[in-house]
């Protein structure tokens, strides 16, 4: 049998270090090791003995790219383990700021990492000049939703202006008036978008899943719900420990999560539409339609249209809560601390993001736990990995390993987040 | 004749959670200029192109955490003309320095199965601890214009300017009520570098000293005032022990009070 290996030093356009490991022994893909080896940070450590109202700004610093994620699933286990309850319009405007953060985050990478592989760009600078238009277009989308962020948490990126029981200041009525017409341009632009983005070639590829994500009985599930599957699971948040476990492989730093049966579940935009289409604002709900998309898709290529019609869902969202908003008279509800566990689950753009907490009676943390997207998704890409090298091994290796970059980049890997360099090399014997 | 030569720009990773290098990719309206301005010659965030080194600038995001680390940081310097780090991990170490003031062994118990996989040094240091550094951006994230403008100038041959006064100056200047002479809230502003345009005091909260210690920080004058206000001993420390903890004077001083009460 040939042998060929191939090693690049760096996995590009995903957020953090990690690398692939290949084993190819004649026509047989023996193993895909998707490797985390981004350096262990320790946040479950450090948070112990910490104030309960420190974790939110704290667990932002697991992701510069959706530091809204782990402010909100912070806020809600403090609040469940405090007895609190945020409702009206301090609810209204943490969905407001999460939806700035769906944008933000999907359009980076619809438009600047993922859409080069499809269009045959290194990166979307390249791919600019010839698609000007396209690009220009993401990036004043993007523009809105990290604006959005900037007016209800204060700054983009680590927002400041959160906390436990809500916010620190209430922007007035007539700041969020102001984005009435930008709301409605990144309609119609991610709209838009979706249409485009339909005419690509997806690779022909196809797995039955296993999904999972938020479910509200009202609305598409952000920050609240119940963890529902497309086989039958339906528990409520805090028993998330009873469904998905941990387990610490020697070729990761990031914890690898799957259900207690070994199942592998994916987590993310398909699931989210596979669980929850019929919960999609008018607008994107015809979106979903107009590309198929309505109860998700088996083919995780189409992850870049899934983001699509969440983005139209986004800026409809956002829309509606600008201009119906009611201030509150007050930016947060006053909470006390008490002994107790409790968790938050809120979907993060690539997925469910899980904080638990226990608290003493001063309200200092005696226990945290965090499982972030890309760890239960780790095993969902190495499986699907296996699956794509298999079907494409007649390309040549330059082929073959974009390709497989490609596949890991339809699950917007958050490396940073899960922990914990990506090579990826490409053993052929 | 040849056309100049772009410069090359290099954007390098080490522990940190990629918010500063977002930065870059979050200057909407500026990220086509820039990217027509250099050549952008290692962005694995962003691209999959390289560029062989030597690079004219390298920005470094994030702190030196691991044997694997400490080398590769070396290698960055000697590919680089000029080294800029960018934000609380690569200036001070960043909020997973708190290893610093702990047993790393008993924090990897505490996280993983299997602490023999890792290769996690003891502490969580500044890249300049390692290398040479040309120059430092702060902040947790940094500020994106005083990034575009260091950048700007740099590719000027221009030193760029950047603040060496405290936060507790930028309130005055925005004219935000004070919130600790006004409300009694614990504030980081008065010995905290400026940059972010006080953007906490301005949410009427205090300040959580992300872009670090200013030069002429006084930090024993403001914990005396801390005490006053009825904060303990250790919620003064925690305060120091935020997102620039190893920074020398938030380090020193957090040390100091922590002996105090034990």
């Amino acid at each position: 049998m040939s042998r060929r290996t191939i090693a690049v030093d760096t996995l590009a356009r995903v957020e953090g270090e990690g690398a692939l490991d290949l084993v190819i022994r004649g026509d047989k893909v023996e193993k895909a090791d998707f490797r985390i080896f981004e350096p262990p940070r320790f946040f479950e450590a450090f948070l112990r003995g910490r104030d309960f109202r420190e974790a939110p700004d704290i667990t932002a610093r697991i992701c510069g790219i959706c530091p809204v994620a782990y402010l909100m699933g912070a806020c809600h286990a403090m609040e469940s383990i405090c007895g609190v309850n945020v409702d009206g319009g301090l609810r209204e405007l943490r969905r407001l700021l999460y939806c700035g953060e769906w944008i933000e985050s999907h359009v980076l990478h619809m438009f600047m990492l993922h859409l080069p592989d499809f269009l045959g760009y290194e990166d979307s600078i390249a791919m600019a000049k010839e698609h000007g238009e396209l690009v220009q277009r993401g990036l004043r989308m993007k523009k809105i939703g990290n604006a959005l962020m900037t007016l209800t948490g204060g700054r983009e990126i680590h927002p400041v202006n959160v906390k436990v029981g809500g916010f620190y200041r209430l922007p007035e009525q007539s700041e969020l008036a102001t984005f009435v017409d930008d709301l409605a341009w990144g309609l119609e632009a991610a709209e838009q978008t979706v249409a485009d983005l339909a005419k690509l070639d997806f690779p022909e590829f196809e797995h039955d899943y296993h999904f999972l994500a938020l479910r509200h009985p009202d609305e598409y599930a952000i920050t609240e719900g119940r963890l529902v599957s497309n086989r039958g699971v339906d528990v409520s948040i805090p028993e998330y420990d009873d469904i998905l476990t941990e387990h610490h492989v020697e070729h990761s730093n990031s914890l690898q999560s799957e259900f207690l049966d070994g199942e592998r579940a994916h987590l993310g935009p398909l699931a989210r539409l596979a669980i929850n289409s019929d919960r999609l604002t008018p607008r994107a709900l015809k979106a979903a339609e107009s590309v198929g998309l309505v109860g998700g898709s088996n083919n995780p290529f189409r992850s870049l249209l899934a983001r699509a019609v969440e983005t139209v869902f986004a800026f409809e969202e956002s829309l509606r809560i600008v201009e119906n908003w009611q201030r509150p008279d007050a930016p947060a509800i006053e909470v006390t601390p008490r002994a107790g566990t409790g968790s938050g689950c809120t979907e993060a753009p690539r997925g469910l993001c899980y904080h638990r907490y226990s608290l003493d009676d001063e309200g200092l943390i005696t226990d945290a736990k965090i499982v972030a997207p890309t760890s239960v998704n780790q095993r969902i890409i190495e499986s699907d990995l296996m699956h794509v090298a298999q079907a494409n091994l007649d390309l040549d290796d330059e082929a073959l390993k974009w390709r497989c970059e490609q596949a890991i980049r339809n699950y917007d890997p958050c490396i940073s987040c899960s922990a914990h360099f990506l090579k990826l090399t490409i053993d052929r014997r | 004749m040849a056309k100049p030569r772009k410069p090359k720009l290099a954007v390098w990773k080490f522990a940190s959670c990629d918010g500063c290098q977002l930065s870059l990719l979050d200057c909407e309206d500026e990220l086509l200029a820039v990217a027509g301005a250099v050549d952008i010659a290692y962005f694995p965030e962003a691209t999959r192109a390289v560029l062989p080194g030597p690079y004219d600038v390298s920005l470094v995001e994030g702190s030196v955490t691991s044997a694997h680390d400490a080398k590769r940081i070396q290698a960055v310097r000697k590919q680089s003309k000029l080294l800029v780090t960018i934000g609380a991990c690569a200036t001070s170490g960043g909020i997973q320095a708190l290893r610093n003031v702990a047993d790393v062994a008993d924090y990897a118990r505490t996280v993983y199965a299997h602490p023999e996989y890792l290769d996690a040094l003891a502490t969580s240091t500044p890249v300049a601890d390692h290398v040479t550094v040309d120059l430092e951006l702060r902040g947790c994230p940094i500020d994106k214009h005083q990034l575009l403008s260091t950048v700007a100038s740099l590719l000027r041959g221009r030193a760029p300017v950047l603040p060496d006064h405290s936060v507790c100056e930028e309130c005055k200047r925005h004219g935000n009520t004070c919130v600790t002479v006004a409300h009694g809230t614990p504030c980081l502003g008065p010995v905290t570098l400026a940059g972010c345009g006080a953007l906490c005091p301005k949410h009427q909260r205090g300040c959580y000293g992300c872009f670090g210690p200013a030069p002429t920080a006084n930090p024993g004058a403001l914990s005396a005032r801390l005490a006053e206000l009825g904060q303990s001993n250790q919620q003064i420390v925690r305060l120091y022990r935020g997102f620039n903890a190893n920074a020398p004077a938030f380090r020193d001083e957090s040390a100091r009070l922590a002996k105090e009460s034990a």
